[in-house]
């Protein structure tokens, strides 16, 4: 038995040498795992799923991608994994979201930061947008922010939680505006601060555009406005706040794609970069993503190495005052 | 009436298959320690992909009831509740199995699951609309006190002492803050990188019950082997009937809580068994015998957790807003095949609603049958000697932690629980009010701070959290529930002695 272990071992060693010597052109040989720090049936794991359902096919990686769901505490619980204890061998990647966990870097207590990551991919862009309920008396920005100037402090509005998208948005909104108002986080992510704001427990809310486009095609909420550089093809009826007069970029817009941790050999992420955007387009991909109601937006690794970057400047200004 | 015109789309060879697929997987995978109704309709919705959106959803909707129900038979036989919702079955199902009762205990339970499940579906056929208004009614400040009367139901609850009911209620609630807090992103208590998530839930309850068993039963050692074999009595399916019938306070008592507490987002599922066995407790003039194997606490139990599954998918199928983590699969389900929860759901695809929610229906009704059928093959397992026993819940309570999150994590924390659970045990504490705070904790926190936020932004925290009908009428039940438990407290002078703290 001992020889037996003895000679697994070695075949082993002599078999990732030899994957070591051919620059990795057969990778990936086995099938491929990916960490996702939130919960099965959130929106990043169902889109994470779409994404990689096509990997297996010739023409991406050959190899199916597994997804295995580590959720706790706003994602850090999966991201500190992955910076921590995951191996960088290429066969396990990682689903981040920004600005998340860039925000949950600069605010500490975690075991990561932007360094710790090498972005290979971005599948998906969700912008947030301010939600009212349908009876609302808000009809645009404007009215909203009319009320928090007239009312300092007053005006409450839900979102999933601190140092996620939602809580960068309506810190953006403040200072934009230059008003006072009651950012409230709920526990349980997007789906109770949507309640919140349909139940008229708090005036308004910041939600992720896929689910108040679900909402609104449910016939219980209006959407004020995007939170992005441009409107969205979902709901082309929907002014950004730059429109309105705000002056807010797409800082807040919570992008969704695929990474790897720090010292994953060079040869794969490269393989990796080249392959999994091609993967992102197939068309049964593209299908699911819209019916589902989820935007996507393809970049490239050198895109994404750029957006992190500057996410991280924007980020650190907003949130020096916290 | 709509839906009796889709029953027929049920029938239909491949969609009945797949709902016999789902039902007995369902069952299988319910009975298997740590894998919940979540995560088994999470690790179905991959197959859904190829299947048409009805089809998925019937196998969806058929996993759905009978892994709750199916969760009954490890809290039963081996005192592992595989989900929160089975918490109070162990009480009296597992002493029942443990008197030879297994057959009989497991055959009332799957008959008052399919009672309270059917239901609860039909709640949801006629009264979505309604129900729909009830579910968003629950604002921060309720869903406090509702926490708050889950809260004085921990003292009552399974054990010889009020006193050390609340101690290890408190117990539960520090567990229960351990890992960053929500809604501030604070760290508390995390001396572990396993706990920054916090406790888990499902592996904390597998430590808790079934650890201190485990080490009792190695304890034990082998002497005696063999002579503690259980004669496991037979029980006619009849006789259940009989039982059921005997017991209709109980069966009422548990299906009304149970599709009460089960509509409100969030906090529904998790205690609806528990407060449904307290609340039968209270009322029964057999209230001493709860505990101790006694039929109408695992009626009471079975029958309002399975009572909750109908109910619990009005927010997610009227407002498509998700209530508990279970709907949030499902609605992953939903959206790949691109249809949305809400209007667009009963306009525009009524055929996969209707199918969906007859599914439920039909569901439960198999699942019972295919339970009593093999209710009493099942029982045979408490005639397995305890040393082998010992070793099988330990694999299985390993197993069943590890594969919650894939995390070894989470079978360091399993295991530390249930160590401390048996040292617990011996000085007459017990593991149903400790589980009880670690769910209620949270619940509780995340609401006060959230209304309170909220209440300093607009009227003020007194109004807030005092004024209005809802808050005033669960205040009340609250105070009503402390005053029946202090009253029943003097009346049996059941006061902690002495000698009861130092046993």
């Amino acid at each position: 038995m001992k020889k037996l272990l003895a000679g697994a071992a070695i075949a082993l060693t002599a078999m990732t040498g030899a994957s070591f010597a051919d620059g990795h052109a057969n990778y990936p040989e086995r099938p491929i795992m990916m960490m996702v720090s939130y919960g099965a049936g959130g929106a990043t794991d169902f889109q994470a799923r779409i994404v990689t359902m096509t990997a297996g096919n010739e023409d991406a990686l050959g190899m199916p991608i597994a997804i295995l769901n580590k959720p706790g505490a706003g994602g850090r619980v999966g991201w500190n994994w992955l910076a921590g204890q995951a191996e960088a061998d290429g066969y396990t990647l990682g689903a981040y979201n920004i600005p998340h966990f860039i925000a949950q870097s600069i605010k500490g207590g975690v075991e990561y930061s932007r360094d710790s990551f090498e972005p290979i991919a971005n599948w998906g862009a969700d912008p947030a947008v301010f939600v009212v309920s349908k009876d609302s008396e808000f009809n645009s920005m404007t009215d909203v922010v009319d009320f928090a100037k007239a009312n300092p402090g007053k005006l409450t509005f839900s979102g999933a939680g601190l140092f996620v998208g939602h809580h960068i948005a309506a810190l953006q909104l403040e200072k934009a505006a230059g008003v006072k108002m009651a950012y409230i986080p709920t526990k349980g992510g997007g789906a109770a601060a949507m309640k919140a704001v349909i139940a008229n427990e708090v005036m308004g809310g910041v939600n992720n555009l896929s689910d108040a486009f679900r909402a609104r095609e449910a016939g219980n909420v209006k959407i004020l406005g995007v939170f992005d550089l441009e409107r969205n093809a979902f709901m082309e009826d929907v002014p950004t706040l730059m429109e309105q007069g705000f002056d807010v970029d797409n800082a807040s817009v919570n992008f969704r794609g695929i990474m790897v941790p720090k010292g994953t050999p060079q040869g794969i992420i490269d393989k990796l970069a080249e392959t999994v955007p091609t993967m992102f387009e197939n068309s049964r991909v593209a299908g699911k993503m819209k019916a589902g109601g989820s935007p996507m937006h393809i970049m490239n690794r050198q895109e994404v190495l750029d957006m992190w970057e500057a996410r991280e400047t924007t980020l650190k200004e907003l949130l020096a005052g916290l | 009436m709509e839906f009796l015109y889709y029953f027929g789309d049920v029938f239909t060879p491949i969609n009945f298959g797949l709902l016999l697929l789902g039902t007995i997987g369902g069952l299988i995978l319910g009975a298997t320690p740590g894998l919940s109704p979540t995560m088994a309709v999470a690790l179905l919705i991959p197959f859904t992909f190829q299947l048409q959106a009805a089809q998925g959803l019937i196998l969806l909707g058929a996993a759905y009831t009978s892994t709750v129900a199916g969760g009954a038979v490890s809290a039963i036989l081996l005192k592992i509740p595989g989900a929160p919702a089975n918490i109070a079955t162990t009480l009296d199902g597992h002493t029942m199995a443990q008197k030879g009762e297994g057959a009989k205990a497991l055959q009332i339970s799957f008959l008052a699951s399919a009672v309270g499940g059917v239901f609860g579906v039909l709640l949801l056929i006629f009264l979505t609309p309604v129900l729909a208004k009830w579910a968003l009614a629950f604002g921060p400040s309720h869903l406090f006190w509702l926490a708050i009367l889950g809260v004085t139901v921990i003292g009552s609850l399974d054990s010889k002492s009020v006193v050390k009911g609340l101690l290890s209620g408190c117990i539960g609630l520090w567990l229960a803050t351990i890992g960053f807090d929500d809604i501030m992103g604070a760290q508390r208590f995390i001396f572990h990188p396993s706990l920054g998530g916090g406790i888990n839930i499902i592996a904390a309850l597998i430590g808790l019950f079934a650890i201190p068993q485990v080490i009792t039963m190695f304890a034990k050692g082998r002497k005696g082997d063999g002579a503690e074999v259980l004669k496991v009595q037979k029980h006619p399916i009849s006789g259940a009937f009989k039982e059921l019938f005997r017991n209709k306070r109980a069966m009422g008592i548990g299906t009304a809580v149970g599709s009460v507490i089960g509509l409100i987002p969030g906090v529904g599922g998790q205690i609806a068994g528990l407060v449904a066995y307290d609340q039968s407790k209270k009322f029964s003039p057999d209230r001493d015998k709860f505990g101790t194997g006694h039929p109408e606490g695992v009626i009471a139990a079975e029958s309002a957790n399975n009572a909750m599954v109908g109910p619990s998918l009005v927010p997610l199928l009227t407002l498509s807003i998700p209530g508990s983590p279970t709907a949030a699969v499902l609605l992953g389900g939903l959206l790949i095949h691109g249809i949305f929860p809400g209007t667009d759901l009963f306009d525009n695809h009524p055929d996969v609603a209707w199918t969906f929610i007859n599914s439920m229906l039909i569901g439960q009704i198999l699942m019972c049958i295919f339970g009593l059928y093999v209710a009493g093959l099942a029982a045979k397992v408490a005639q397995v000697p305890q040393s082998v026993m010992a070793a099988v819940v330990l694999g299985l309570a390993v197993f069943g932690s590890y594969s919650v999150q894939s995390s070894m994590g989470d079978v360091y924390v399993m295991a530390s629980l249930g160590v401390m659970m048996y040292f617990l045990e011996r000085f007459g504490f017990s593991a149903a009010p400790l589980v009880l705070g670690l769910i209620l904790g949270p619940i509780a926190e995340a609401n006060f701070i959230q209304g309170s936020m909220i209440a300093n932004a607009t009227d003020g925290l007194a109004p807030y959290f005092l004024g209005g009908p809802l808050n005033i009428f669960l205040i009340a039940v609250v105070i009503a529930s402390v005053a029946y438990s202090a009253y029943m407290e003097l009346r049996t002078k059941r006061y902690t002695s002495k000698e009861e703290i130092l046993a």
